[in-house]
């Protein structure tokens, strides 16, 4: 009775958090609203992969997602730049607003969309072509540089930003193939950031990878939240404790916990969420 | 109880025993079938290579007024018999375009005919004692043999064997070809790639993708009644002509084309997909700037490939009435022309025996075309597939 009487009380001493916010807010985070989701649900078909979504990601953060295998969180992710649009038989309702627009309004042309919110997927996929020509492409398709000179030094920077630019300098003309695993995936990352796109979606951007290239792209996106959103899924816990701002956690197609991170990992505030973090199933 | 070495070794033997014996039976398949081939290029060779040679006799040639009027009077008359008539047709048209020969004579290698052809090459022949015994004093002296038979590679078709030559046939198919790749490589490549880029997977696309499958299966002769319906009957396309080849052969070459496509595009791996549609490229941008580079060279084999087919096809041609008589040159795509398959049909049903060489010699001429084309596939692969 006594114990039951000082729970309660603890929890109404926490204010309870509006829908889609973190329980807990990590102080040092920025707090600008970069994507807000509210009751988003999708569909493969008859299956229901995502159940009532509500989050709301913050500008210049690192935003990781981890549940368990088939949790919805790559799905989810996809949502954010609607690639799921090109998988057959989806169905997606709710709303996923970024910088005051539905991006599945109809108006909203996909494309335009795609180079706000850049991604890196799990496996490095960079072009059959030269490590030159996978940054410079997609800036010169959408029109940001014109002149050669403008297009090296976009090149370059994007290479610098990256982090590989130091390996790379003096064979760009090289495929990007040809670069080890790690070495592709900062390619990718910088093929993202050359379009100057305000978010950049990781699905699993390490999972491919070796330690020592995986601790380089985690360097590699603590340094980039200076100047991107990071929302990035991942299987690996100890990495998401070590380069998240905020972390949700998702089970079974749907949000169990949208937490700062340090509290995700030390006092989760859902009985889910502190199974998987300790190991009980995952 | 378990087994010892020695026992489980004893029940091995007969496993062994049946691996060797299917090894031996698959590599006296593979030596059979390498001996058909050794055997039918061998016969085409030594039937078709004496067709590449044509006997020439060395005669006095005289050009006057009375040969102008009567060929045969420009060669003295013990060769009359020898020397090919349809070269002596053709001496009054000389002597009109060159008039400075008027009134002279001399010593001239010139076209023999085809029995003295045959003759020398050991064949039977027409001609009587007499006449051999001309030939072989002529040959003694130099004056008749065997050379290179440039008429074979530069005429068109002809009654006269020794006139015979494969050109015409050749520029058919050139033309008919061109037409064909003109037609069903853009469309094929085109249909292909809005089927695997852009379609949508519903039952009418099913139905489009069995359809095609079918297509590629039926028996060519029924595109030639389709190729006879449509184009000449009811678009009234001139008969005979590479035009309506070229299109009735590009029906049947479009599900080659189309399934090769498909295949090539549906190599190209989703990550690349994934990659251009992730940095912003539309759907076309996708398919133009990452996958099509990377399917083309399967495109360019299955088109190739589907070309060579196209080019010994004669059963659909019959239809449209490319096999035919066909001496001249063919100028343009309206022309009545034939093309090689058909002339090798031609020359085949020719009971001349002269004409048998003359077959064989396309026979040579055709698989030499299209063992260059596939090699050309070959190498078009080879030397642009990209790893990933």
């Amino acid at each position: 009775m006594m114990d039951m009487k000082v729970a309660n009380l603890g929890a109404a001493s926490m204010s309870m958090p509006a829908i889609g916010e973190p329980v807990t807010r990590n102080e040092e985070a920025n707090h600008e609203l970069s994507i807000r989701v509210r009751d988003l649900n999708l569909w493969y078909g008859q299956t229901q992969a995502l159940q009532n979504i509500n989050i709301d990601v913050y500008q210049k953060n690192v935003t990781a997602l981890i549940g368990p295998s088939g949790c919805g969180k790559s799905t989810f992710l996809r949502c954010l730049n609607r690639m799921n649009d090109l998988i057959r038989g989806v169905r997606i309702e709710g709303l996923v607003e970024m910088d005051g627009r539905d991006v599945n309004e109809v108006r909203m042309d996909e494309v335009a969309l795609r180079r706000r919110v850049g991604m890196v997927f799990q496996k490095p996929n960079p072009f059959p072509k030269s490590i030159y020509e996978n940054i410079a492409y997609a800036p010169r398709m959408h029109d940001l540089v014109s002149r050669k000179a403008d297009q090296d030094e976009l090149v370059e920077r994007a290479l610098q930003d990256a982090g590989l630019w130091n390996e790379v300098k003096d064979k760009l003309h090289q495929p990007g193939t040809s670069l080890s695993g790690g070495q592709q995936q900062r390619l990718c990352i910088a093929r993202a950031i050359a379009v100057q796109p305000d978010v950049i979606l990781m699905d699993e951007p390490t999972s491919a990878l070796d330690p020592i290239s995986t601790a380089t792209i985690e360097d590699l996106m603590d340094k980039l939240k200076k100047q991107f959103t990071i929302i990035t899924v991942t299987h690996n816990m100890q990495q998401a404790a070590r380069v998240a701002d905020y972390t949700a956690f998702f089970h079974l197609g749907e949000l169990i916990e949208y937490n700062d991170t340090k509290t995700m990992f030390s006092n989760p505030h859902t009985k889910k969420a502190e199974d998987y973090i300790t190991g009980r199933y995952g | 109880m378990s087994q010892s070495f020695d026992e489980i070794s004893a029940q091995l033997k007969r496993r062994h025993r049946k691996s060797a014996r299917l090894k031996w039976l698959s590599m006296g398949a593979l030596g059979l079938a390498g001996l058909f081939l050794v055997i039918f290029f061998a016969d085409m060779l030594g039937k078709g290579l004496p067709a590449f040679q044509q006997a020439q006799i060395r005669v006095e040639v005289t050009y006057s007024e009375q040969s102008q009027q009567l060929p045969l009077a420009a060669v003295n008359e013990d060769v009359r018999e020898l020397v090919s008539r349809g070269w002596l047709r053709t001496l009054p048209m000389m002597m009109r375009d060159n008039p400075q020969l008027l009134g002279t004579s001399r010593q001239e290698w010139v076209l023999a005919d085809g029995q003295v052809d045959q003759y020398l090459k050991g064949h039977y022949t027409r001609l009587d004692d007499d006449e051999k015994e001309i030939v072989d004093a002529l040959a003694e002296q130099g004056r008749a043999e065997l050379q290179f038979n440039t008429t074979f590679f530069s005429r068109g078709d002809s009654k006269m064997p020794e006139l015979a030559g494969i050109m015409s046939a050749a520029m058919g198919t050139v033309m008919t070809l061109l037409v064909t790749l003109a037609v069903s490589f853009p469309i094929g490549v085109m249909t292909a790639v809005y089927l695997e880029e852009f379609a949508p997977d519903n039952r009418l696309t099913q139905i489009i993708e069995i359809n095609i499958n079918n297509l590629a299966a039926i028996p060519s002769i029924l595109f030639g009644l389709l190729g006879l319906a449509i184009f000449i009957n009811f678009f009234g396309v001139p008969r005979s002509s590479p035009l309506v080849g070229g299109l009735t052969l590009a029906l049947m070459t479009l599900p080659v084309i189309i399934i090769a496509t498909r295949t090539a595009l549906r190599s190209v791996p989703d990550n690349i997909r994934h990659a251009a549609f992730g940095v912003g490229c539309s759907r076309w941008q996708v398919v133009r700037d990452h996958v099509l580079p990377l399917a083309l060279p399967g495109i360019m084999t299955g088109s190739i490939i589907g070309l060579a087919q196209a080019m010994g096809e004669t059963a659909p041609l019959i239809i449209v009435g490319m096999v035919a008589f066909i001496p001249d040159i063919s100028a343009s795509v309206t022309d009545a022309a034939t093309v090689l398959p058909a002339q090798i049909f031609t020359w085949a049903g020719e009971p001349d025996r002269a004409f048998v060489e003359k077959t064989a010699g396309g026979i040579l001429v055709l698989l030499t075309i299209l063992i260059a084309m596939n090699a050309t596939a070959v190498v078009l692969r080879k030397k642009f597939e990209r790893r990933w």
